[in-house]
């Protein structure tokens, strides 16, 4: 029993580290990305080519001076920020990284992650709310409105994947994927997925809620230091769970071509490199989607879309597998 | 849980109070259901809960849904005013 | 194992909502019944039922108070007036409701075994698992139920779209 507790808490503790490293670095990659697909460098002063930009980025954020306007509401102002990272950071505990090293299996794993993400809706609204600002509920109305309608998508689009490995445990869904990915069973499902998971994340072209040129900053506006990169941290880390679930329902997770023998946390970072590399490349070239044109794609086109997705692999798991 | 929800009902005038003291009685009898499940072994239970969350949804919608409606033309939400039916 | 967690949690839930039947302003009822909700979330799963634990937080804590909290901040709640939001008959409230819950414990503090009852057997950590079995009954037994609970939905939908319209007069 003890010895099981102090593996899972080391587990723990190592993919949180990693994670914060890894997010951290994440928006230096962004804007170095970013960068050179606008024809000029990213960061280059500090550091070698701008690599401790992040560490001096944090240490900004931390020292800024905290302020809570004097009107809000303190108490729930200070917990936003905890109920949109919290639900961030669980969703990785039941992703699988490699075949072996994940931190817990549970039968219901990717329904989890998508309860857990449902809750970062939360997070926003009490922001947009507790600042006691226009322009702070405003944003945080679209953003928490945009956030609910793509999640029945990003739902709709994992049921066809999960009809077809027979299991909503990820490390099931990822050993059916051994000879061929799901990606090439069920294209239509790949997309809406993937355009959920950029509307989820509230990423280019779904960033109304916190574009800068829209509503100041929408429903961050009244956020300043620690508390605003908490906002940030949990913007990215999600990105990278949302990329995990989509490469392991889709991608085939940690399992490899046989012909190169890498270990399977290996394929994994490489997959993820290419997934994190496709959202950034979207972020630097598509413009935004206005509020209503983006509701509007998403439940005429995407729904109908999930759903006959849903339909046709349950006609033809029924009829052929 | 349950008698604290019912106590809620009772106790509290603003509207939307009730109405979540109400779902946490509904929590509280699927709380029921799937320790009974456990006990005896039977799916009934839970399958019973998930259609009592169900249910639960469809009446928080309606329920909220008069509420605003209520509120669009009055602004009020102590029960005690909407009295337009008394004699 | 289990035991300390459900203690922990049976009186998480018992404080949240005690509080949160008593709160003055609205959001925090509001928060604290989402708390509540996790605490009953983490009870389910101690019971055997992963599934509807991870459907509550889906649909109560992800769901339905999302909508109690749009519905708070559209309807303009003050939420910093104290004026008199107890009922004058407070006082027996609480009454009934000691009185309640001594008869609810009564009859619950029985427990004699139920003879003979014919239903669908699954025990906590059997092999086909929660999720599996829950289907499977779902989808066979329960059928009936579960086609008219969604036509019910449709209908709450329905009408909670045409109840809370802005009707346009022109």
């Amino acid at each position: 029993m003890i010895p099981e507790l102090i593996a899972a808490f080391l587990k723990i503790a190592l993919v949180l580290g990693v994670i914060s490293l890894v997010v951290a670095y994440l928006t230096y990659l962004e804007r170095k990305i970013i960068g050179h697909i606008q024809m000029r460098m990213g960061p280059m002063r500090v550091g070698w080519h701008g690599l401790l930009q992040p560490i001096a980025d944090g240490l900004k954020l931390f020292l800024k001076e905290d302020i809570i306007p004097a009107k809000a509401d303190k108490i729930v102002f200070v917990i936003a920020p905890i109920m949109v990272l919290v639900p961030a950071f669980v969703v990785y505990s039941v992703l699988p990284f490699d075949k072996n090293f994940y931190i817990t299996r549970v039968n219901v794993g990717l329904f989890l992650v998508l309860a857990v993400s449902s809750l970062g809706v939360f997070g926003i609204v009490m922001a947009g709310w507790a600042s006691n600002s226009k322009y702070s509920l405003l944003g945080a109305f679209r953003s928490a409105a945009q956030m609910l309608s793509y999640e029945i998508f990003l739902g709709f689009s994992l049921v066809g994947p999960i009809m077809l490995a027979g299991s909503l445990d990820f490390q099931n869904i990822v050993e059916a994927q051994a000879d061929v990915w799901f990606v090439f069973y069920q294209p239509v499902a790949f997309i809406v997925f993937f355009i959920a998971a950029l509307a989820e994340t509230n990423r280019i072209p779904f960033d109304l809620p916190e574009a800068e040129t829209e509503l100041v900053a929408g429903f961050h506006t009244e956020y300043s230091g620690m508390k605003f990169a908490f906002f940030f941290l949990a913007e990215y880390a999600s990105i990278m769970a949302i990329s995990t679930v989509g490469i392991s329902v889709f991608f085939g997770g940690w399992g490899g071509i046989d012909a190169i023998p890498l270990p399977g946390i290996v394929w994994y970072l490489l997959k993820m490199a290419v997934l994190i590399f496709v959202f950034i490349w979207i972020r630097a070239t598509l413009p935004r989607y206005r509020y209503d044109q983006l509701m509007r794609v998403g439940w005429k086109f995407m729904f109908p879309l999930a759903i006959l997705n849903i339909f046709v692999t349950g006609l033809l798991k029924l009829l052929f597998i | 849980m349950f008698v604290i929800g019912a106590a809620g009902v009772l106790m509290r005038r603003n509207a939307i109070i009730i109405l979540m003291s109400i779902e946490l009685m509904l929590n509280a009898v699927n709380v029921t259901f799937v320790a009974f499940s456990r006990q005896w072994g039977d799916m009934a239970g839970q399958v019973f809960a998930i259609f009592v969350i169900t249910v639960a949804a469809a009446e928080a919608a309606v329920g909220l849904a008069i509420l605003i409606s209520l509120n669009r033309d009055k602004s009020v939400l102590n029960v005690d005013e909407v009295n337009l039916l008394k004699w | 194992m289990e035991l300390p967690f459900f203690y922990l949690f049976s009186t998480g839930i018992i404080v949240a909502s005690i509080l949160m039947v008593t709160r003055a302003n609205v959001i925090h009822a509001a928060l604290l019944l989402v708390l509540t909700f996790f605490l009953l979330s983490g009870v389910y799963v101690l019971a055997g039922a992963e599934f509807l634990a991870v459907v509550q937080i889906l649909l109560y804590a992800g769901g339905i108070m999302v909508l109690y909290l749009f519905s708070i901040m559209l309807m303009n709640v003050d939420v910093s007036v104290r004026l008199r939001q107890y009922h004058r008959q407070t006082f027996f409230v609480v009454i009934i409701a000691v009185a309640l819950a001594v008869e609810v414990w009564l009859v619950l503090a029985r427990g004699e075994a139920y003879p003979d009852y014919k239903g669908f057997a699954w025990f906590v950590g059997a092999t086909p698992g929660n999720v599996e079995a829950l289907g499977s009954v779902l989808y066979t037994k329960y059928l009936f139920p579960f086609e008219v609970a969604s036509i019910l939905l449709l209908a709450a939908m329905i009408g909670a779209i045409v109840l809370a319209k802005r009707t346009i007069d022109r």
